[in-house]
């Protein structure tokens, strides 16, 4: 079969991780091309956040991860347990970013305005800032070196579900802004069908792939989460309720 | 006071301006147990060297080497029982340390002292204080990225294990470098007192820095003066005993209480 691996940004290839013996990701394979946004979906401790740190090679596996070589990463973790009494606040990390990475401090306050961080925020030490605010700034801190593809691990997980809405928003006119290809861990069906042009169910192993519209049946959302669903909500324009909509996962 | 005497105070300054940038990154990356123990692991390593009439720094770099090494270790195998581990070895070592030193040398060794320095342990000094401030200089930009998030600076392309081998290696030079004058008990809270007031006193990064330096050398400032000037300090029926070591230790501490009247906001 002819293939045109050459144009895919990222070639996963029977990918499989093991943590302590204990088999978390079991024969993967997929694809990312340009300008694709790629939705993980599963249940707990299906190897979500686990394939993340894979593909960005900070924990050991088997099997093949090939990134084209133009790619440049960011990375949005899930949390992180910053420790309140920290004195550092988002310039400092900001900047801290941008001098290992050797590229120039110039590009920051335009990146801070797009993600609307003012300068109090930036000010701020990490501590002290709202979920949702220090989840911006971490978005920031993805944009740092210009990539263009982001990894993100349930960017809403410490935001209230007001400001959840914000982030995804901003996510997606981001993606649309700077043409970046993207994979994300998310929780959320309804996030899925809105913003995602593919979607990988994950249970260990690869349960579905494809458009959110193809690849997420009921059979689907069934087997993946290995009990009935009650239902989910597909809906384009308005979300009455988004609990309805919304799975927990992690 | 002789020329001699005159190297030894201003090592001992430079090295509080270390201790103070070193202890800052150590006190933020929450290592400030296991950065006080490991000064301990240099006893042993003085005493075998006593027992074995070679130059007693020589054999606190050995043992402070092997100290950091182990801790190394230690840290990226992050278990629940590396601080069981940090307790066990540490203070075995002090205990060792404690048996192997002769009885003489003891309290020196423990506390320690303060006496002239030939021009070439000057030199040496001075280069180790260097090679101290210019690696916090240079790397602290990675050390930022991996205290707030071993994960996120990893993602960065900072190779966080071997960072954390260097700024061992750098804490265990401080501690050689305070261990003639403090001993091997009082060093590591030379490291970590002074970038505690700091931290209380301070918001920002490059303030907490320079801050923890100051109250560094402000200690040993005061309390090598007190040592100086008062090494017999009559109060009342009491003799207080104020050498080098455990003065500015004492300095340190009353300024750290102080600090604590500062409400942190």
């Amino acid at each position: 079969m002819l293939r045109l691996s050459g144009v895919n940004l990222l070639t996963v290839q029977n990918l499989t991780v093991r943590i302590e013996d204990k088999l978390i990701i079991d024969g993967l394979n997929f694809e990312l091309a340009p300008r694709e946004r790629l939705s993980i979906l599963g249940p707990n401790g299906a190897g979500k956040t686990v394939l993340l740190k894979a593909l960005l090679n900070l924990i050991p596996y088997s099997g093949q991860i090939s990134w084209a070589p133009e790619v440049r990463l960011g990375y949005v973790p899930q949390k992180i347990d910053a420790d309140i009494h920290l004195p550092l606040t988002f310039t400092d990390l900001f900047r801290a970013k941008c001098m290992s990475l050797k590229v120039s401090t110039a590009d920051l306050n335009k990146v801070s305005n797009s993600i609307g961080l003012t300068k109090e925020l930036l000010a701020t030490p990490v501590g002290h800032l709202s979920g949702g605010q220090f989840q911006r700034g971490l978005i920031a801190f993805a944009l740092i070196g210009n990539p263009n593809v982001l990894l993100l691990d349930e960017p809403t997980a410490s935001v209230d579900e007001p400001g959840e809405e914000h982030i995804y928003e901003l996510i997606h006119r981001l993606q649309q802004e700077h043409h970046l290809a993207s994979i994300m861990v998310s929780h959320d069906v309804s996030f899925v069908f809105r913003y995602a042009t593919n979607v990988l169910c994950l249970n260990r192993q690869k349960i579905c792939f494809g458009t959110p519209s193809e690849a997420l049946s009921a059979d689907v959302l069934e087997k993946l989460y290995a009990e009935p669903m009650g239902f989910y909500h597909h809906d384009h324009e308005h979300h009455p309720n988004p609990d309805a909509s919304t799975l927990t996962g992690g | 006071m002789t020329i001699a005497e005159t190297y030894s105070v201003v090592l001992v300054l430079l090295t509080a301006v270390a201790a103070g940038l070193v202890g800052s990154f150590a006190l933020m990356k929450r290592m400030s147990l296991a950065g006080d123990v490991v000064s301990h692991i240099a006893l042993p390593g003085l005493g075998i060297a006593m027992l074995l009439k070679v130059n007693p720094l020589a054999g606190a770099a050995t043992a402070l080497l092997l100290g950091t090494i182990l801790i190394w270790e230690l840290q990226k195998r992050a278990t629940m029982t590396t601080d069981v581990a940090i307790g066990v070895i540490f203070t075995a070592a002090l205990a060792i340390g404690t048996v192997l030193t002769p009885s003489e040398d003891l309290i020196e060794a423990l506390f320690g002292g303060f006496q002239g320095l030939t021009l070439l342990w000057f030199v040496a000094g001075v280069l180790a204080v260097s090679v101290v401030v210019a690696f916090v200089l240079a790397f602290r930009h990675k050390l930022i990225l991996s205290l707030f998030s071993p994960e996120l600076a990893a993602a960065t392309g900072v190779n966080v294990s071997r960072l954390n081998l260097y700024f061992l290696l750098v804490f265990s030079l401080t501690v050689l470098l305070g261990l003639r004058f403090l001993g091997s008990l009082l060093v590591g809270a030379l490291i970590i007192i002074p970038a505690a007031i700091g931290r209380q006193l301070t918001h920002t990064l490059t303030a907490f820095l320079v801050m923890s330096s100051l109250a560094s050398v402000l200690s040993v400032l005061i309390g090598f003066s007190i040592s100086r000037f008062y090494p017999h300090l009559l109060i009342g029926h009491f003799t207080l005993n104020l050498t080098l070591g455990p003065a500015i230790i004492a300095v340190a501490t009353v300024l750290f209480l102080l600090s604590l009247l500062r409400k942190k906001t």
